[in-house]
């Protein structure tokens, strides 16, 4: 099958800090490769600048967040902060996890995109992708 | 220009952007390339490949703190098959990387195949270059050794490891795939599990009744996880390659492997040519036609159709 | 907002033919019930472990707490006594688990959150102060630092003048589930087999009331395994480590009576319990059979259940309460000797004072309402029932064979097969409940828009202040001579391969953290790192 140089989305789903629960993680990196997009998955217990290491050498275009463990306030901000530092600016950050509603709003207005919880259908996600990576990233 | 000009100053946002408008196939890339042309190939490329689960990336991980060490600058592309039902990848080699330095010592990109049937993606060896050019002194590619397509790495790259381990018959697999036509250098891996020993020696067997050119390849034995065998391996790699630049191996082989390259990016110009070019859809109708209605034979229906397109 | 049932395949895992209607005698035509049943109490006690059950004594309603600092949690500890709990059962924080101190970069947000940080001695002391260590039995949900956690525990425990010999209670420690599911790994597996023997040792002589391992389904299958997986995985762990023990020279029936299991119980109610029926006989027939077991206690399965926390909505919190109540059922109707309830805004946070009452009023209910507690087994002899234990057990052993074919549970995780086969599961689920092959209430039918959302529990940031400031003060009130002395001794048992338990507990005594004590063992065991798989 010949391959169209079509542009491919490269996403990165990333599990920052001790939190071990990657069954959301994995289940949205299958969702999104069968759909079409070319997913770095980063493994467990990463630090901040391992995740945005692997976005900016990965040229990603959306960097996925999963944090089940409560520490999404710390560590979300931080990952903005380095992405800023590093000129990554038309990269998407988003995620999902367990995320109370007052604590996504302000995430929203630091800068994070959407934010995903518990019983969440994966084509909501991709479509989100799809709709934002070319806002942010036009080619 | 700009952006080659950050890609040779080792800034990693422009090779990152460089290496995706070489995936991309965008034209700004072929300019990046050419610029930096004069630029490439003093980084040595060495090619790991294996069956999955062998403990490629753990080799890499292990190998690229080795160099590290000792003042290299490392590049690592880790290749992963595109899905040919959705045109998606899981590319997951980062996992296992748990030594990577930061500071600007180590770049690692990860590279789906995007529709090529062997290892590598098309752009594989061009990222390569990008690497190259901005100061990488060892590039490590890594890809998954499946079927006879393996002929690739080694064209992509100054010497190809192939690792096995005792698990799982990998040897006999090994022997009858045609993985080791091209390795330069063999690591049986996980030699904790019995049977390292005896892989070995089933290998140094076959050499000496069939496989007769390969018979002084280098065999190390690693436990990668712990690190042990690594110092050998790389010792090994430096051994074969100090002695392949003495003999003239080492410039005969990137000889052949520049030959191949060329002749393969020769004919990706000339099939996008013929598919780009104006008409060319109209045209391939056109043959089809004549063809089904048994005016011609579909040879003389592809050559009429080569000389309309490039006309 | 309704929709008409269709007919469906149930979960992936036991295939029911879905066009069986009723089951009945027929279909059980090899049975045997003196083989295959016999008596409550009895060998293979696929009845249950006891001859009267819960008629002799109710199961023990044990609810996981734990959160903030160890203040809080022994607030909420003397709380769920004070309300009829019979049993302590302790969740720890990230860095707990992982081994790092409250005050290590990588605690950073992390700590009190998903559970109680515990990395001194004096936070093990403030968590059970005013707790009768002699009288309650306490379970403590921790893996890979689980031999420091039992160290500040004995060490709390003689402070409060309560030998260890009397200690009655429960640790994880399955480090093999750790690397299948839970991921709270810190060292490769050999090292991690060889804390664990020395743990099963060391408390068989002078702990012997404390059960050394909990050997656990439930994060298997949280992480999206089927009932099947679930129960033939943590089987396989179990064996595991009668094999290890055995290797290290432990004589099996010393050991194997403390070894307890942990199951999940989810919503495809049958299903659960013949899965627990079933579990109990495998155990039984593989530890007489194979490894040689004489005490019948070596052969007699005893199991704590959690209710699914995976099959909880954030969608119309209140139903979960429903759930919880039929998988409670299902846990009681399968034998279980312990029971955690879960609450239901536990999809979105750890649970509202509240919430958490009304989980355990459920067994309450349960206990003392139903009627469930009167007979033994009372489903025993139900064809449906009976025929799916024994599917259960064939299919376990197909399970077995794969794994041993591959050279063993340990080298089978090396090559990612269980990791790989819970991804595919999960993910298959994932697509059951997306394309409606399987109805989530609330989630995919029976849907509500604009819900209000529920008052969720919310970690205060000081724990993390006061918990840094109460260790660092800890640290430096410390005689920092004696404490390298004993981080050494510990180095060295480590590298000696003498027992670790003895140099760990004089060690926590004179002040080592619990970060100090694995920074220390990273040296001589190693990092784990999860292999790449690809699903």
């Amino acid at each position: 099958m010949k391959q169209a140089s079509q542009r491919k989305y490269r996403v990165i789903v990333a599990k920052p800090g001790l939190d071990g629960h990657d069954r959301g993680a994995k289940i949205v990196a299958a969702a999104l490769r069968d759909a079409g997009f070319e997913v770095i998955y980063t493994g467990l217990h990463q630090t901040c600048e391992m995740v945005v290491n692997a976005a900016l050498q990965e040229d990603a275009d959306a960097v996925c967040v999963s944090i089940l463990s409560g520490a999404h306030m710390t560590l979300f901000p931080e990952i903005l902060e380095l992405m800023k530092q590093k000129k990554m600016n038309d990269v998407l950050l988003c995620g999902g996890g367990i995320i109370p509603p007052d604590d996504a709003e302000e995430l929203y207005k630091l800068g994070v995109g959407r934010l995903f919880g518990p019983g969440t259908d994966t084509r909501d996600i991709i479509k989100y992708l799809q709709d934002e990576i070319p806002r942010r990233r036009p080619r | 220009m700009p952006l080659a000009d950050e890609v040779l100053k080792g800034d990693f946002l422009a090779i990152s952007r460089a290496i995706s408008q070489v995936e991309n196939g965008a034209s700004e890339a072929r300019d990046v390339l050419d610029s930096l042309a004069s630029r490439v190939g003093s980084a040595l490329r060495i090619g790991l490949t294996g069956p999955p689960g062998v403990g490629k990336s753990t080799t890499v991980d292990e190998l690229t703190a080795a160099f590290v060490a000792r003042g290299e600058k490392v590049g690592i592309i880790a290749v992963d098959p595109t899905s040919p039902f959705t045109g998606g990848a899981l590319l997951g080699d980062r996992i296992r990387m748990a030594k990577m330095a930061e500071g600007g010592r180590v770049f690692m990109r990860s590279m789906a195949t995007r529709g090529t049937s062997g290892g590598l993606a098309r752009t594989t060896q061009d990222a390569a270059d990008l690497l190259d050019a901005s100061g990488r002194t060892v590039i490590l590619i890594e890809t998954v050794g499946v079927g006879q397509s393996e002929i690739e790495i080694s064209r992509a790259s100054d010497c190809v490891v192939v690792m096995l381990s005792p698990e799982s018959g990998d040897g006999v697999q090994a022997m009858k795939s045609g993985l080791l036509e091209i390795a330069d250098l063999i690591a049986i891996n996980k030699a904790d599990r019995g049977g390292a020993d005896r892989l070995e020696h089933d290998l140094k067997t076959a050499f000496e009744l069939g496989l007769r050119s390969r018979r002084d390849l280098p065999i190390v034995i690693m436990e990668a996880i712990r690190g042990k065998g690594i110092p050998e391996l790389v010792a090994a790699i430096d051994g074969l390659i100090a002695a392949r630049r003495a003999s003239g191996e080492f410039e005969s082989r990137r000889r052949e492997n520049m030959e191949d390259r060329i002749k393969q990016i020769a004919e990706f110009l000339i099939q996008k040519n013929l598919w780009d070019a104006n008409g060319a859809v109209g045209k391939v109708a056109a043959a089809v036609e004549s063809v089904l209605a048994r005016r011609q034979s579909p040879y003389q229906g592809a050559q009429d159709l080569i000389r309309e397109v490039l006309r | 907002m309704s929709s008409s049932l269709p007919s469906r395949s149930r979960f992936p895992g036991i295939v029911v033919p879905s066009d069986k209607v009723a089951y009945g005698i027929q279909d059980r035509p090899a049975s045997d019930p003196s083989r295959d049943l016999g008596e409550p109490g009895e060998y293979p006690f696929t009845r249950g472990p006891y001859k009267t059950m819960y008629r002799g004594k109710v199961w023990t309603m044990r609810m996981f707490s734990g959160f903030g600092t160890a203040a809080d949690t022994n607030k909420r500890f003397l709380y769920l006594l004070e309300h009829g709990q019979t049993g302590l059962s302790t969740a720890f924080d990230m860095p707990t688990l992982m081994g790092y101190d409250s005050d290590h970069a990588r605690s950073r947000g992390e700590v009190g959150r998903e559970g109680v940080a515990v990395c001194t001695l004096e936070n093990m002391e403030t968590l059970f102060r005013g707790i009768p260590l002699k009288e309650v039995s306490t379970s403590m949900t921790i893996n890979s630092t689980a031999m420091i956690m039992l160290a500040f525990y004995i060490a709390t425990a003689e402070k409060q003048g309560v030998a260890a010999e009397h200690l009655r209670g429960t640790i994880q420690n399955d480090i093999l589930k750790e690397y299948i599911a839970q991921k709270e790994w810190i060292f490769p597996p050999l090292p991690s087999m060889r804390i664990i023997t020395d743990m099963m040792s060391f408390c068989a002589d002078h702990v012997p009331k404390w059960n050394s391992i909990s050997v656990s389904g439930y994060h298997i299958r949280e992480a999206g395994s089927t009932s099947l997986q679930e129960l033939a995985f943590t089987l396989m762990d179990g064996f595991t480590y009668v094999e290890f023990g055995v290797k290290a020279g432990i004589p099996v029936d010393k050991f194997a009576p403390r070894l307890s299991f942990f199951f999940n119980s989810h919503m495809n109610f049958f299903e659960e319990i013949a899965k627990f029926r079933a579990a109990r006989r495998i155990w039984a027939r593989r530890l007489k059979d194979r490894y040689g077991a004489q005490n019948p206690e070596s052969w007699r399965l005893r199991f704590h259940t959690q209710t699914a926390g995976c099959s909880l909505t954030a969608q119309q919190p209140e139903n979960n309460i429903v759930r919880t109540a039929v998988e409670a059922l299902a846990g009681v109707l399968g034998g279980t000797q312990s029971l955690h309830t879960n609450s239901m805004d536990e999809a979105l946070a750890l649970p509202t004072e509240e919430a958490v009452k009304v989980a355990l009023r459920t067994q309450q209910i349960l206990a003392h309402e139903s009627g469930l507690t009167d007979r033994v087994d009372p489903l025993a002899g139900a064809h449906f029932i009976e025929s799916l234990t024994d599917r259960m057990e064939t299919e376990c052993e197909k399970i077995f064979a794969e794994i041993e074919r591959r050279g063993g549970m340990v080298a089978a995780i090396e090559q990612g097969y269980p990791q790989l086969e819970i991804a595919k599961a999960s993910y298959q689920f994932q697509k059951d409940v997306e394309e409606r092959r399987y109805i989530n209430v609330g989630v995919n039918d029976f849907v509500e828009k604009d819900e209000k959302p529920v008052p969720t529990l919310k970690i205060d940031p000081r724990v993390e202040r006061d918990q840094l400031e109460e260790v660092r003060r800890y640290k430096q009130g410390r005689d920092g001579t004696s404490v390298r002395l004993a981080l050494e001794a510990i180095g060295k048992a480590a590298h000696d391969g003498t027992n670790l338990m003895p140099p760990l507990l004089d060690g926590v005594k004179k002040g080592v953290t619990l970060g100090e004590v694995v920074e220390t063992l990273k040296v001589q065991f190693g990092e784990w790192r999860e292999p790449p798989i690809y699903w």
